[in-house]
């Protein structure tokens, strides 16, 4: 299969500090794949390297495209979709509106209502909120919204950053469910973070395990998870 | 009673200007958090503009039509050509350059149009306009005509896709790059709404104030005060302070004449209007600090 990302020779850099030394990955489109580390192993600065809110060097192809050095709102026009930690929605708007604005620049008005119904199709309860405020939603709902808005920008490559934190592990195994329904249905590649491994790669098909800005060690979820030594070394279960 | 009225009505057409300076303010200080000193001279050099262009022939209202757009694009290029490179300069430097801009349009009016007053034309009818002895003709048009541009506004930004990016790229800038928005241009967009929406409130006030290059300092005192008292990140509060405290300052004025004509004994009148309307808003400000509809922001160290 033929990789959808390709990176290389990663480097980021926050001022002077440099937090990400040679990473190295690809993404196979249409997969899921996971980056597992510690804290503080890079695994959010590598999301946020790929979307240029970094400062970077290397190189990060997506789809054959050089995409290193471009503005963050173009690559995400690629139709990159990021959902950053924290999840990062606009508490003082609508749950209407937070969709809505993934959706400005296109006029076809039909077409973004039909997609905002098929975004509802895979979170229902968004649906029920829709004129609320985003910021009086629940951290699961807020989670759910931010997965929602990745999808109204029709993204072939989503990128999320721990979307269990401070959940509750139903919400969680719920959200999970959806994650893998929206990459069959939707043929959206994924690259998922989480501290949370053994949930991680049983989701993903393959794993990169990050150590202080380097990638230490991949292969796919199976092998990962069976190794008993990555396991006690770099995962902590 | 009927005086009462005059000094009510007043001071609504002057708070509706204002209203406009301080929403202008605001809307540049929810998205960049920056007060911009300039906003005044702004609106001046726009109310020379639509001068410039009546005295070139133009009627009042095509003169103010091209005299609002042409702001418009100024200050899209002052975002775009002069605050871009300093987006991640710290406060003090862009204070200063706001500092600059303000002499620089303060001067460059005078010497394009010379530091004499001149007198600035009413579109409004004196016969068919107005209410007598309650608000005259120009009162009334520049509280309707503001109210006309804040609906607008609140349309734009309420309706409009477009609004609705540009109210996400002020609320969280790097959360809309994330869905593609283009942030830095939302900023030169909401520069030039700015000045837009000064050079309505300077086209509005020109009649009252006579046009000269100084006609907008106290206007953009005020215009902070209102701001302040409304609670400066929240535009609604803006336009409501910019009422209040247009009213209040009449009011001062009012109760003083009142007072004199009671007692024989000046206390406060014309003169006093402005100390008194700050010392106020002071008052207000000491007792809620975050402004009358501000809330309180609790910033992470």
């Amino acid at each position: 299969m033929a990789s959808l990302l390709e990176v290389k020779a990663l480097k980021a850099f926050y001022g002077t500090t440099q937090s990400l030394y040679e990473v190295n990955f690809e993404i196979p489109s249409g997969g899921i794949t996971t980056l597992l580390g510690a804290n503080g192993a890079g695994k959010t600065t590598t999301l946020r390297a790929i979307c240029n809110m970094v400062r970077t060097e290397g190189s990060i192809r997506f789809d054959g495209r050089d995409i290193a050095g471009m503005a963050t709102e173009e690559i995400v026009r690629l139709r990159i979709a990021h959902v950053p930690e924290g999840r990062g929605t606009f508490t003082s708007l609508t749950v209407d509106e937070n969709l809505r604005i993934a959706a400005y620049t296109r006029r076809d008005k039909a077409a973004v209502k039909a997609e905002l119904e098929r975004v509802f199709d895979y979170f229902p309860r968004l649906k029920e909120r829709i004129q609320q405020q985003a910021g009086t939603l629940s951290g699961g709902e807020q989670q759910m919204l931010a997965i929602a808005r990745a999808l109204m920008l029709k993204p072939r490559l989503m990128l999320l950053d721990e979307p269990s934190f401070g959940l509750a592990p139903l919400i969680v195994l719920e959200i999970f469910r959806i994650l893998k329904r929206i990459n069959e249905e939707e043929k959206v590649s994924i690259l998922l973070v989480e501290q949370n491994a053994a949930l991680a790669l049983d989701l993903a098909s393959h794993a990169y395990v990050l150590e202080t800005g380097k990638v230490v060690m991949s292969g796919p979820s199976s092998v990962v998870k069976n190794d008993e030594n990555i396991r006690k070394s770099y995962l902590g279960y | 009673m009927a005086q009462f009225l005059e000094q009510f009505a007043s001071g609504l057409a002057n708070g509706a200007i204002y209203a406009c300076v301080a929403l202008a303010l605001v809307m540049i200080y929810v998205s960049t958090d920056h007060l911009n000193f300039a906003q005044g001279e702004m609106a001046m050099f726009s109310t020379y503009i639509s001068w410039q262009l009546m005295n070139w022939g133009l009627s009042f209202w095509v003169a103010f039509a091209g005299a609002v757009v042409i702001s418009f694009v100024m200050g899209v290029l002052i975002e775009r050509v002069i605050l871009r490179p300093l987006h991640h300069a710290p406060i003090l430097s862009v204070v200063v350059v706001f500092i600059g801009l303000l002499a620089i349009f303060n001067s460059m009016a005078g010497a394009i149009w010379s530091y004499l007053i001149k007198e600035y034309p009413s579109p409004f009818p004196k016969s068919s306009f107005g209410i007598a002895g309650v608000i005259g003709p120009h009162q009334l048009g520049v509280v309707l005509v503001t109210l006309v541009v804040l609906g607008l506004l609140f349309g734009f930004f309420r309706f409009t896709p477009l609004g609705l990016a540009m109210r996400a790229a002020a609320q969280n800038p790097q959360m809309a790059r994330l869905v593609g928005v283009r942030v830095d241009w939302m900023l030169a967009l909401g520069w030039g709404l700015a000045a837009a929406v000064g050079a309505v409130a300077g086209i509005m006030v020109a009649h009252i104030v006579y046009l000269d290059p100084n006609m907008m300092g106290g206007i953009l005192l005020y215009a902070f005060a209102s701001a302040l008292i409304g609670g400066i990140g929240n535009p609604a509060g803006a336009v409501v302070g910019g009422f209040i405290v247009g009213v209040l300052e009449n009011m001062v004025a009012y109760t003083g004449n009142q007072i004199e004509k009671l007692t024989g004994v000046y206390i406060i009148g014309n003169g006093e209007k402005l100390t008194v309307a700050l010392i106020i808003v002071i008052f207000v400000l000491t007792l809620k600090p975050a402004g009358l509809f501000g809330r309180v922001v609790v910033r992470r160290v």
